[in-house]
């Protein structure tokens, strides 16, 4: 089991710092995306790609490279500007967003941009093709993981849960599913929209490992990763409890912001904000 | 006519049986053909997978299951889940084949199937079972008629639908070879097998199975046999000669092929187990306006949903048998000559 050093951990909240920045900069330029989803799991996708996952910037095909997938595609920005910000490409590509010709589409293709893993947008379709993939990997004797990010809103849908049950039949423990629990969704709360709870209890019911923690806290993440990667025989769900927008304060528990980007004058904002985060970081011991 | 004259020679470079004999002829279901390339495609490539949603009997996945059980996975009354989660396991190197009803997938699930495998260009195959009216006695909820057209309508997709049981293990076989998503559709009922071993097979290459100039029956599907018998019969009758072609592969459609029947007979009339929008005879009109407009006559389901009722007697009561291709031919036959 890998630690976590103090230093280690300031040097990924300094790069989740970074991931945000290029969030905000990335939906200004395309004027259209989603914010609230994107920052909320950018200390998620910086503990994956930082500490977690074995992965290569330049081999995204590596065949012992784990798999991570994207299920609610519309948060695309925070993967890309995650993966921007771990080397897959330069930063500056950021600000293609959702233009004609991009490899960076409005939600991601897979044959557009190496390093996908799928195609999604679709909801509730990702922890479906992560199940086949572990399976696969089951079948070849393979020692890749799967991680699996989803919406807690995509539980809405029954392939989803088609999904949670197949991966408990074939006892894949090399399945992690990763659970944005930030109860917000385009129409508002899903607790309104369509209750979830007793969220983990369901995964629980269905012969899962459950997981849960602050989304929002690397060092949390990490620790209960660390965890579920260490169980045997069964798939793994981590609810992590996140703050919709965090990390710009107007954004912050606002469903408003699930579907829509900054303008200049609220993206200026927010970028000052992440600056001062930054220092904070820096100060802090 | 008498099956001691031989066959045309267009018959005869396709190795047909020899169809007009009854007593010749042999009957299975086009799904049986499908069994047995899929256990010989699993032995020939250990990663081919039959991944099945509670239907192995019907879908012919049993044989698969016992001969090659560590290649076969049950995921139960799923078939969104079929799809995206054969996505994954060809993401990683399988070659899954995903079997249901037609109705079921891709009928239930198109949007897994356009993202999943189509978009992302996935190795998937469909195996579409229990497709047209000739499901018979479990009625219209079962029968897929529409999944011709919702299936060619999506880029990079391969549409095949073989004539009989021994196209049926060939189709198989070569497009498991295939790389991308493909859709092979076939039929519950038992039906005449008119091609042999010998019979060649290449996908998107349309078959002449019987030649003529008057008139071009392109038809695809256990339709092809019921083709044949009415070009035979409209050459005794009318003495119309009748073309008939075997449009196995509807995407890619072999253009060339249906053009040149169109311009050397000057008519065509469109055969198949489908709804007449959107299946294979409009991917016929669509290319024939373009290419060499001709009239164009469509026999399959106009626009209805079947019901329970033997085989023969559906294929009949909604205007696919002989008498009804005869009579599309001869309308086709009369507006070219004006």
């Amino acid at each position: 089991m890998q630690t976590l050093t103090p230093e280690r951990r300031k040097e990924l909240e300094l790069k989740a710092n970074d991931v945000r920045e290029g969030i905000i900069r990335s939906l200004l330029a395309a004027c259209s995306g989603h914010s609230a989803g994107s920052l909320d799991m950018a200390d998620i996708f910086t503990a994956l790609y930082g500490f977690i996952m074995r992965h290569d910037p330049q081999q995204p095909d590596w065949p012992e490279r784990d798999r991570l997938l994207l299920s609610c595609g519309h948060i695309a920005p925070v993967r890309y500007s995650a993966m921007a910000n771990f080397g897959y490409f330069p930063v500056e590509e950021l600000l293609t967003l959702r233009k004609f010709g991009s490899r960076l589409q409005g939600h991601p293709e897979r044959l557009k941009l190496p390093g996908l893993e799928t195609t999604s947008g679709p909801l509730g379709e990702g922890l479906a093709q992560g199940t086949g993939m572990a399976l696969g990997a089951k079948l070849d004797h393979d020692d890749w993981r799967v991680y699996v990010v989803t919406s807690d809103g995509e539980h809405e849908c029954g392939l989803h849960w088609e999904a949670v049950m197949t991966a408990a039949k074939f006892k894949l423990d090399n399945l992690t599913c990763i659970v944005d629990r930030n109860f917000i969704q385009i129409d508002g709360s899903t607790e309104d929209v369509m209750p979830l709870e007793p969220f983990a209890d369901k995964y629980r019911a269905f012969n899962w490992e459950v997981f849960e923690c602050d989304g929002n806290d690397i060092g949390q993440f990490i620790e209960v990763m660390e965890r579920a990667k260490a169980v045997k025989g069964k798939p793994q769900v981590i609810v992590a409890n996140t703050v919709p927008g965090k990390g710009v304060s107007f954004m912050e528990g606002d469903y408003t912001w699930h579907g829509k980007p900054p303008n200049k004058e609220q993206a200026d904002v927010a970028l000052r904000e992440l600056e001062a985060t930054r220092e904070r970081i820096l100060a802090s011991v | 006519m008498s099956s001691t004259e031989t066959l045309d020679h267009a018959a005869r470079s396709m190795a047909l049986v020899d169809y007009r004999d009854a007593g010749a002829l042999k009957s299975l279901p086009t799904r049986n053909g499908f069994g047995e390339g899929l256990i010989e495609a699993g032995t020939l490539n250990k990663d081919v997978l039959a991944i099945c949603a509670d239907l192995a009997e019907s879908t012919r996945m049993d044989g698969f299951k016992k001969a090659h059980p560590a290649q076969y996975i049950e995921i139960g009354v799923a078939e969104q889940m079929l799809v995206a989660m054969a996505g994954g396991l060809a993401a990683v190197g399988k070659i899954p084949w995903i079997a249901s009803y037609a109705m079921f997938n891709p009928g239930r699930s198109w949007e897994q199937v356009r993202t999943i495998m189509a978009l992302n260009e996935t190795n998937v195959k469909i195996a579409g079972a229990h497709a047209g009216v000739s499901v018979g006695p479990d009625g219209a909820t079962h029968q897929a008629i529409e999944d011709i057209a919702i299936m060619r309508v999506i880029p990079h997709m391969t549409v095949v639908v073989p004539c009989d049981s021994v196209q049926t293990k060939k189709a198989t076989l070569a497009l498991t070879e295939r790389f991308g998503p493909v859709y092979l559709r076939f039929a519950r009922d038992k039906s005449p097998i008119v091609t042999t071993d010998a019979t060649p097979f290449e996908v998107g290459k349309a078959q002449t199975f019987r030649a003529g100039n008057d008139v071009a029956i392109v038809a695809c599907g256990i339709l092809v046999y019921y083709a044949l018998i009415a070009a035979d019969e409209l050459a005794r009758e009318d003495g119309i000669d009748a073309r008939v072609v075997n449009n196995h592969t509807i995407k890619p459609m072999d253009e060339a092929s249906i053009v040149d029947a169109a311009r050397a007979c000057g008519a065509v009339v469109t055969v198949e187990e489908h709804q007449v929008h959107g299946g294979m005879g409009s991917a016929v009109a669509e290319a024939l306006a373009a290419k060499a407009p001709v009239p164009v006559e469509f026999i399959g389901v106009q626009d209805l949903f079947g019901q329970s009722g033997d085989p023969i007697e559906l294929i009949e009561y909604y205007g696919m048998g002989t008498a009804a291709i005869k009579d599309a031919a001869r309308r086709a036959y009369a507006r070219k000559r004006g």
